[in-house]
Protein backbone atom coordinates (compact mmCIF):
# COMPACT_ATOMS: atom_id res chain seq x y z
CA UNK A 1 0.00 0.00 0.00
CA UNK A 2 1.40 3.45 -0.88
CA UNK A 3 1.78 5.86 1.87
CA UNK A 4 0.02 8.77 0.91
CA UNK A 5 2.32 12.00 1.12
CA UNK A 6 1.50 14.63 2.77
CA UNK A 7 3.43 18.02 0.93
CA UNK A 8 5.26 19.83 3.10
CA UNK A 9 4.54 22.79 3.24
CA UNK A 10 7.15 25.95 4.21
CA UNK A 11 6.27 27.10 7.60
CA UNK A 12 7.33 30.87 6.67
CA UNK A 13 4.30 33.41 5.73
CA UNK A 14 4.91 36.50 4.16
CA UNK A 15 5.65 39.46 6.45
CA UNK A 16 5.81 42.09 4.15
CA UNK A 17 2.03 43.12 4.41
CA UNK A 18 2.13 42.95 8.18
CA UNK A 19 5.09 45.19 8.19
CA UNK A 20 3.43 47.60 6.16
CA UNK A 21 0.66 48.01 7.92
CA UNK A 22 2.67 47.89 11.26
CA UNK A 23 4.65 50.76 10.03
CA UNK A 24 1.91 52.63 8.75
CA UNK A 25 0.01 52.61 11.75
CA UNK A 26 3.44 53.23 13.49
CA UNK A 27 3.45 57.02 11.63
CA UNK A 28 -0.24 57.41 12.31
CA UNK A 29 0.68 57.34 16.05
CA UNK A 30 3.28 58.76 15.50
CA UNK A 31 2.38 61.98 14.23
CA UNK A 32 -0.99 61.98 16.23
CA UNK A 33 1.16 61.94 19.14
CA UNK A 34 1.31 65.21 21.56
CA UNK A 35 3.33 64.76 24.43
CA UNK A 36 2.17 66.21 27.40
CA UNK A 37 4.11 68.58 29.20
CA UNK A 38 5.09 67.68 32.48
CA UNK A 39 3.20 69.42 34.71
CA UNK A 40 4.21 70.69 38.90
CA UNK A 41 0.58 69.37 39.81
CA UNK A 42 -1.86 67.35 38.59
CA UNK A 43 -4.87 69.00 37.44
CA UNK A 44 -8.45 66.87 37.04
CA UNK A 45 -10.48 69.23 35.70
CA UNK A 46 -14.73 69.03 35.94
CA UNK A 47 -16.13 67.54 32.99
CA UNK A 48 -18.99 69.53 30.79
CA UNK A 49 -21.06 69.51 27.53
CA UNK A 50 -19.11 71.88 26.23
CA UNK A 51 -17.78 71.16 22.56
CA UNK A 52 -15.52 73.54 21.91
CA UNK A 53 -11.40 72.31 21.51
CA UNK A 54 -8.57 73.97 23.40
CA UNK A 55 -6.68 76.29 20.65
CA UNK A 56 -2.90 75.52 20.48
CA UNK A 57 -1.65 78.74 19.99
CA UNK A 58 -1.48 82.08 21.48
CA UNK A 59 -2.87 80.57 25.25
CA UNK A 60 -1.86 81.32 28.74
CA UNK A 61 -3.20 78.60 30.87
CA UNK A 62 -3.61 79.48 34.59
CA UNK A 63 -4.05 76.64 36.78
CA UNK A 64 -5.81 75.83 40.40
CA UNK A 65 -4.82 73.52 41.89
CA UNK A 66 -7.17 71.41 44.88
CA UNK A 67 -4.81 72.90 47.26
CA UNK A 68 -5.26 76.15 46.28
CA UNK A 69 -1.66 76.89 44.33
CA UNK A 70 -1.89 78.91 41.34
CA UNK A 71 0.11 77.97 38.55
CA UNK A 72 0.95 80.26 35.31
CA UNK A 73 2.39 78.69 31.83
CA UNK A 74 1.92 80.25 28.26
CA UNK A 75 2.59 78.82 24.71
CA UNK A 76 5.41 79.65 22.21
CA UNK A 77 8.93 80.28 23.22
CA UNK A 78 9.35 83.55 21.49
CA UNK A 79 6.59 84.91 23.80
CA UNK A 80 7.86 83.36 26.77
CA UNK A 81 11.33 84.73 26.55
CA UNK A 82 9.71 88.09 25.85
CA UNK A 83 7.18 87.69 28.91
CA UNK A 84 10.71 86.98 31.14
CA UNK A 85 12.54 89.91 30.01
CA UNK A 86 9.29 92.59 30.65
CA UNK A 87 9.06 90.74 33.65
CA UNK A 88 13.11 91.20 35.03
CA UNK A 89 12.40 94.48 33.34
CA UNK A 90 9.44 95.27 35.72
CA UNK A 91 10.79 93.64 39.03
CA UNK A 92 14.20 94.98 38.06
CA UNK A 93 16.02 91.17 38.51
CA UNK A 94 18.10 90.73 35.92
CA UNK A 95 17.89 87.19 34.21
CA UNK A 96 20.96 85.65 31.80
CA UNK A 97 20.55 84.45 28.78
CA UNK A 98 20.94 80.86 30.03
CA UNK A 99 17.63 81.73 32.81
CA UNK A 100 15.83 83.14 29.85
CA UNK A 101 16.23 80.27 27.62
CA UNK A 102 15.75 77.99 30.40
CA UNK A 103 12.25 80.03 31.42
CA UNK A 104 11.27 79.63 28.02
CA UNK A 105 11.52 75.66 27.82
CA UNK A 106 9.53 75.41 31.04
CA UNK A 107 6.04 74.15 30.70
CA UNK A 108 3.91 75.46 33.73
CA UNK A 109 5.18 76.93 36.96
CA UNK A 110 3.73 78.20 40.57
CA UNK A 111 6.83 79.96 42.51
CA UNK A 112 6.43 83.61 43.76
CA UNK A 113 9.19 86.05 41.07
CA UNK A 114 11.78 85.80 43.77
CA UNK A 115 11.55 82.27 43.93
CA UNK A 116 12.09 82.00 39.82
CA UNK A 117 15.80 82.35 40.08
CA UNK A 118 16.48 79.13 42.29
CA UNK A 119 13.97 77.36 39.93
CA UNK A 120 15.43 78.06 36.66
CA UNK A 121 18.54 76.78 38.07
CA UNK A 122 17.24 73.02 38.89
CA UNK A 123 17.56 70.80 35.99
CA UNK A 124 14.89 70.38 33.81
CA UNK A 125 14.21 66.63 35.42
CA UNK A 126 14.33 67.56 39.12
CA UNK A 127 11.97 70.16 38.96
CA UNK A 128 9.53 68.07 39.85
CA UNK A 129 10.75 67.66 43.15
CA UNK A 130 11.23 71.13 44.01
CA UNK A 131 8.17 72.24 46.09
CA UNK A 132 6.50 75.04 44.41
CA UNK A 133 4.11 77.60 46.67
CA UNK A 134 2.21 78.50 43.93
CA UNK A 135 2.06 81.90 42.40
CA UNK A 136 0.85 85.01 45.15
CA UNK A 137 -2.30 86.19 44.17
CA UNK A 138 -3.87 88.30 46.80
CA UNK A 139 -4.48 91.93 46.62
CA UNK A 140 -1.50 93.43 48.38
CA UNK A 141 1.48 90.85 46.40
CA UNK A 142 -0.84 90.34 43.34
CA UNK A 143 2.16 88.76 41.29
CA UNK A 144 -0.35 86.55 39.18
CA UNK A 145 -1.64 89.74 37.78
CA UNK A 146 1.32 90.99 36.31
CA UNK A 147 2.37 87.69 34.57
CA UNK A 148 -1.08 88.41 33.03
CA UNK A 149 -0.35 92.10 32.19
CA UNK A 150 3.02 91.42 30.73
CA UNK A 151 2.04 88.30 28.79
CA UNK A 152 -1.04 90.39 27.41
CA UNK A 153 2.40 92.74 26.20
CA UNK A 154 4.40 89.95 24.75
CA UNK A 155 1.97 88.82 22.88
CA UNK A 156 -1.08 90.87 22.01
CA UNK A 157 -3.53 88.01 20.54
CA UNK A 158 -2.96 85.74 24.00
CA UNK A 159 -6.54 84.84 25.28
CA UNK A 160 -6.95 83.20 28.94
CA UNK A 161 -7.59 79.53 30.21
CA UNK A 162 -8.11 78.89 33.47
CA UNK A 163 -7.61 75.17 33.95
CA UNK A 164 -9.33 74.26 37.61
CA UNK A 165 -9.54 71.41 39.69
CA UNK A 166 -12.59 70.06 40.07
CA UNK A 167 -12.08 70.36 43.45
CA UNK A 168 -10.68 73.69 43.87
CA UNK A 169 -12.06 75.94 46.75
CA UNK A 170 -14.32 78.43 44.64
CA UNK A 171 -12.71 81.76 46.26
CA UNK A 172 -9.30 80.91 44.84
CA UNK A 173 -10.91 80.71 41.43
CA UNK A 174 -13.04 83.84 42.60
CA UNK A 175 -9.98 86.03 43.17
CA UNK A 176 -8.09 84.54 39.92
CA UNK A 177 -11.26 85.92 37.96
CA UNK A 178 -10.94 89.41 39.80
CA UNK A 179 -7.82 89.49 39.03
CA UNK A 180 -8.37 88.81 35.32
CA UNK A 181 -10.92 91.59 35.26
CA UNK A 182 -8.72 93.99 36.98
CA UNK A 183 -6.04 93.11 33.94
CA UNK A 184 -9.18 93.87 31.86
CA UNK A 185 -9.60 90.30 30.74
CA UNK A 186 -13.47 89.80 30.61
CA UNK A 187 -13.45 86.93 28.43
CA UNK A 188 -11.91 83.69 29.03
CA UNK A 189 -11.71 79.89 28.80
CA UNK A 190 -12.55 76.81 31.74
CA UNK A 191 -10.79 74.06 30.54
CA UNK A 192 -13.02 71.47 30.84
CA UNK A 193 -12.64 67.87 30.28
CA UNK A 194 -15.68 65.79 27.97
CA UNK A 195 -18.87 64.89 29.63
CA UNK A 196 -19.14 61.31 29.90
CA UNK A 197 -22.98 62.39 30.20
CA UNK A 198 -24.21 62.45 27.06
CA UNK A 199 -27.04 65.16 27.01
CA UNK A 200 -30.25 65.85 24.58
CA UNK A 201 -29.99 69.95 24.37
CA UNK A 202 -33.57 70.49 24.74
CA UNK B 1 10.49 31.50 11.63
CA UNK B 2 13.78 32.24 10.27
CA UNK B 3 15.01 31.40 7.18
CA UNK B 4 18.09 32.58 5.88
CA UNK B 5 18.72 30.55 2.42
CA UNK B 6 22.37 29.76 2.11
CA UNK B 7 22.65 27.12 -0.24
CA UNK B 8 20.41 27.76 -3.55
CA UNK B 9 21.51 27.60 -6.80
CA UNK B 10 25.14 28.38 -6.93
CA UNK B 11 28.44 26.36 -7.37
CA UNK B 12 30.77 25.65 -9.71
CA UNK B 13 30.50 24.44 -13.52
CA UNK B 14 32.97 22.58 -15.18
CA UNK B 15 34.58 24.94 -17.48
CA UNK B 16 32.39 27.66 -16.67
CA UNK B 17 33.27 31.36 -14.95
CA UNK B 18 33.29 30.54 -11.05
CA UNK B 19 29.81 32.28 -10.75
CA UNK B 20 29.27 33.96 -7.29
CA UNK B 21 27.06 32.02 -5.08
CA UNK B 22 23.56 33.20 -5.19
CA UNK B 23 21.84 34.33 -2.22
CA UNK B 24 18.24 34.50 -1.46
CA UNK B 25 17.10 37.91 -1.47
CA UNK B 26 14.39 36.94 1.07
CA UNK B 27 15.25 39.04 4.63
CA UNK B 28 13.55 37.84 7.54
CA UNK B 29 11.54 40.51 8.51
CA UNK B 30 10.23 39.22 11.88
CA UNK B 31 12.24 41.00 14.39
CA UNK B 32 11.62 44.40 12.45
CA UNK B 33 7.66 43.57 12.84
CA UNK B 34 8.28 43.01 16.69
CA UNK B 35 10.03 46.23 16.83
CA UNK B 36 6.90 48.18 14.56
CA UNK B 37 4.48 46.58 17.08
CA UNK B 38 6.41 47.63 19.81
CA UNK B 39 7.00 51.29 19.09
CA UNK B 40 2.42 50.85 17.82
CA UNK B 41 2.24 49.80 21.68
CA UNK B 42 4.01 52.39 23.39
CA UNK B 43 2.15 55.50 20.79
CA UNK B 44 -0.92 54.56 21.58
CA UNK B 45 -0.70 53.92 25.04
CA UNK B 46 0.87 57.57 25.26
CA UNK B 47 -1.89 59.42 22.38
CA UNK B 48 -4.49 60.92 24.38
CA UNK B 49 -6.56 61.30 21.73
CA UNK B 50 -9.99 64.03 23.54
CA UNK B 51 -8.40 67.09 23.90
CA UNK B 52 -9.55 69.29 26.55
CA UNK B 53 -12.78 71.31 25.55
CA UNK B 54 -12.88 74.44 26.69
CA UNK B 55 -16.37 76.67 28.35
CA UNK B 56 -16.17 80.11 27.27
CA UNK B 57 -17.11 82.88 29.58
CA UNK B 58 -18.15 86.56 29.23
CA UNK B 59 -17.82 88.99 32.28
CA UNK B 60 -18.99 92.37 32.28
CA UNK B 61 -16.41 94.78 32.02
CA UNK B 62 -15.94 96.47 35.52
CA UNK B 63 -16.89 99.78 35.37
CA UNK B 64 -16.77 102.66 37.93
CA UNK B 65 -19.87 104.14 36.77
CA UNK B 66 -23.01 101.80 37.26
CA UNK B 67 -24.73 103.86 34.58
CA UNK B 68 -25.34 100.62 31.97
CA UNK B 69 -26.36 98.51 34.78
CA UNK B 70 -29.86 97.49 33.74
CA UNK B 71 -32.66 96.83 36.00
CA UNK B 72 -34.61 93.11 35.50
CA UNK B 73 -38.14 92.81 35.94
CA UNK B 74 -37.92 90.65 39.70
CA UNK B 75 -40.40 88.34 38.61
CA UNK B 76 -37.65 87.26 35.55
CA UNK B 77 -34.69 86.46 37.57
CA UNK B 78 -34.05 83.58 40.05
CA UNK B 79 -30.71 83.41 42.02
CA UNK B 80 -28.93 80.75 42.21
CA UNK B 81 -26.60 80.14 45.60
CA UNK B 82 -24.47 77.45 45.27
CA UNK B 83 -23.74 76.08 48.37
CA UNK B 84 -21.57 73.25 50.12
CA UNK B 85 -21.61 69.63 49.76
CA UNK B 86 -23.10 70.05 45.57
CA UNK B 87 -26.21 72.06 46.86
CA UNK B 88 -27.72 74.70 45.31
CA UNK B 89 -30.29 76.87 47.13
CA UNK B 90 -32.54 79.23 44.76
CA UNK B 91 -34.99 81.97 45.37
CA UNK B 92 -36.90 84.68 43.88
CA UNK B 93 -37.93 87.95 44.57
CA UNK B 94 -41.24 88.51 45.41
CA UNK B 95 -42.51 91.52 42.78
CA UNK B 96 -44.87 93.09 44.85
CA UNK B 97 -42.90 92.89 47.84
CA UNK B 98 -39.40 93.18 46.43
CA UNK B 99 -38.46 90.44 49.30
CA UNK B 100 -36.85 87.06 48.81
CA UNK B 101 -39.24 83.99 48.70
CA UNK B 102 -38.42 80.89 50.54
CA UNK B 103 -35.64 79.79 49.45
CA UNK B 104 -35.35 75.86 48.15
CA UNK B 105 -32.81 73.45 48.28
CA UNK B 106 -32.11 71.16 45.06
CA UNK B 107 -28.75 69.98 43.76
CA UNK B 108 -27.12 69.25 40.10
CA UNK B 109 -29.25 65.86 39.08
CA UNK B 110 -31.32 65.86 36.02
CA UNK B 111 -34.48 66.33 38.18
CA UNK B 112 -32.80 68.97 40.72
CA UNK B 113 -31.97 72.12 38.84
CA UNK B 114 -32.27 71.70 35.43
CA UNK B 115 -35.78 70.89 35.79
CA UNK B 116 -36.47 73.77 38.02
CA UNK B 117 -34.95 76.25 35.43
CA UNK B 118 -36.16 74.80 31.93
CA UNK B 119 -40.13 74.87 33.49
CA UNK B 120 -39.68 78.42 34.78
CA UNK B 121 -38.18 79.37 31.49
CA UNK B 122 -40.95 78.06 29.67
CA UNK B 123 -43.37 79.50 31.72
CA UNK B 124 -42.05 82.34 31.10
CA UNK B 125 -41.86 82.38 27.84
CA UNK B 126 -45.75 81.11 27.39
CA UNK B 127 -46.87 83.75 29.21
CA UNK B 128 -44.88 86.73 27.24
CA UNK B 129 -45.99 85.34 24.23
CA UNK B 130 -49.28 83.58 24.17
CA UNK B 131 -47.84 80.00 23.90
CA UNK B 132 -46.90 81.33 20.81
CA UNK B 133 -42.80 81.27 20.74
CA UNK B 134 -40.54 78.98 19.33
CA UNK B 135 -39.92 76.06 21.28
CA UNK B 136 -36.07 74.34 20.78
CA UNK B 137 -37.55 70.73 20.22
CA UNK B 138 -40.09 71.66 17.92
CA UNK B 139 -37.24 73.75 16.19
CA UNK B 140 -35.22 70.52 15.96
CA UNK B 141 -37.90 68.51 14.84
CA UNK B 142 -38.98 70.50 12.42
CA UNK B 143 -35.22 70.35 11.21
CA UNK B 144 -35.22 66.62 10.89
CA UNK B 145 -38.48 66.40 8.95
CA UNK B 146 -36.56 69.16 6.75
CA UNK B 147 -39.09 71.68 7.12
CA UNK B 148 -36.76 74.43 8.05
CA UNK B 149 -32.94 74.64 7.00
CA UNK B 150 -30.67 74.11 9.35
CA UNK B 151 -28.89 78.47 9.26
CA UNK B 152 -33.48 79.20 10.05
CA UNK B 153 -32.77 76.39 12.75
CA UNK B 154 -29.60 77.89 14.61
CA UNK B 155 -31.18 81.24 14.11
CA UNK B 156 -34.25 81.08 15.65
CA UNK B 157 -32.42 79.04 18.32
CA UNK B 158 -30.40 82.24 19.07
CA UNK B 159 -33.42 83.96 19.07
CA UNK B 160 -34.95 82.15 21.82
CA UNK B 161 -31.88 82.53 23.86
CA UNK B 162 -31.83 86.00 23.35
CA UNK B 163 -35.64 86.36 23.60
CA UNK B 164 -36.31 89.70 26.45
CA UNK B 165 -38.87 87.32 28.57
CA UNK B 166 -36.73 84.85 28.91
CA UNK B 167 -35.29 83.41 32.34
CA UNK B 168 -32.28 85.57 33.58
CA UNK B 169 -30.03 83.69 35.88
CA UNK B 170 -27.76 85.15 38.87
CA UNK B 171 -25.61 82.83 39.94
CA UNK B 172 -24.04 83.75 43.55
CA UNK B 173 -21.02 80.85 44.86
CA UNK B 174 -20.82 80.62 48.21
CA UNK B 175 -17.14 80.53 49.98
CA UNK B 176 -17.37 76.90 50.62
CA UNK B 177 -18.60 75.57 47.10
CA UNK B 178 -16.53 73.96 44.83
CA UNK B 179 -14.67 74.91 41.38
CA UNK B 180 -16.48 71.78 40.42
CA UNK B 181 -20.06 73.58 40.64
CA UNK B 182 -19.63 76.84 39.18
CA UNK B 183 -18.73 74.95 35.71
CA UNK B 184 -21.53 72.56 36.38
CA UNK B 185 -23.72 75.38 36.90
CA UNK B 186 -22.45 77.29 33.38
CA UNK B 187 -23.20 73.39 32.13
CA UNK B 188 -26.89 73.69 33.02
CA UNK B 189 -27.02 76.98 31.50
CA UNK B 190 -25.67 75.65 28.15
CA UNK B 191 -28.25 72.37 28.63
CA UNK B 192 -31.15 74.70 29.31
CA UNK B 193 -30.19 77.07 26.41
CA UNK B 194 -30.33 80.75 29.05
CA UNK B 195 -28.99 83.26 27.59
CA UNK B 196 -28.34 85.80 29.91
CA UNK B 197 -26.88 84.49 33.43
CA UNK B 198 -24.46 86.52 35.58
CA UNK B 199 -21.77 85.31 38.07
CA UNK B 200 -22.63 87.65 40.89
CA UNK B 201 -20.86 87.76 44.44
CA UNK B 202 -22.72 86.71 47.44
CA UNK B 203 -24.13 89.12 49.97
CA UNK B 204 -23.38 88.00 53.13
CA UNK B 205 -27.31 88.60 53.42
CA UNK B 206 -27.66 85.75 50.67
CA UNK B 207 -24.72 83.79 52.97
CA UNK B 208 -27.43 83.63 55.94
CA UNK B 209 -30.31 82.44 53.44
CA UNK B 210 -28.04 79.70 52.92
CA UNK B 211 -27.52 78.74 56.37
CA UNK B 212 -30.86 78.69 57.23
CA UNK B 213 -32.65 76.95 54.80
CA UNK B 214 -29.84 74.30 55.68
CA UNK B 215 -31.32 74.31 59.24
CA UNK B 216 -34.73 74.29 58.15
CA UNK B 217 -34.42 71.27 55.84
CA UNK B 218 -31.25 69.30 56.88
CA UNK B 219 -30.06 66.64 54.16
Amino acid sequence: MPKVKVPRKSTSVDMTAMTDVAFLLLTFFMLATQFKPDEPVTVNAPSSVAEVPIPDVDIMTITISNDSRVFFSMEGQQYKQELIQKMSALKQIPFSAEEVKAFSLMSSFGVPFSQLKTLLAVKPEERAKFNQTGIPYDSLNNELGDWIWQARLANNKVRVAIKGDQDANFPVVKRVIATLQEKKVNRFNFITNMSTETVEKE
Amino acid sequence: MSEIEGGGGGGHKKGGKPKGKKMSTRVDFTPMVDLGFLLITFFMLTTSMNKPKTMEINMPVKDVNEIDKQKVKASQAITLLLAENDQIVYYYINETTGEPETPVITNFSKGGIRATLLRKNNELLNKANNNNYDSIPILKQMYKLNQIQEDEMKKRIAGIKANKDALIVVIKADDKAKYRNLVDILDEMLICNIGRYAIVDITPIEQELIKTAMTVKPN
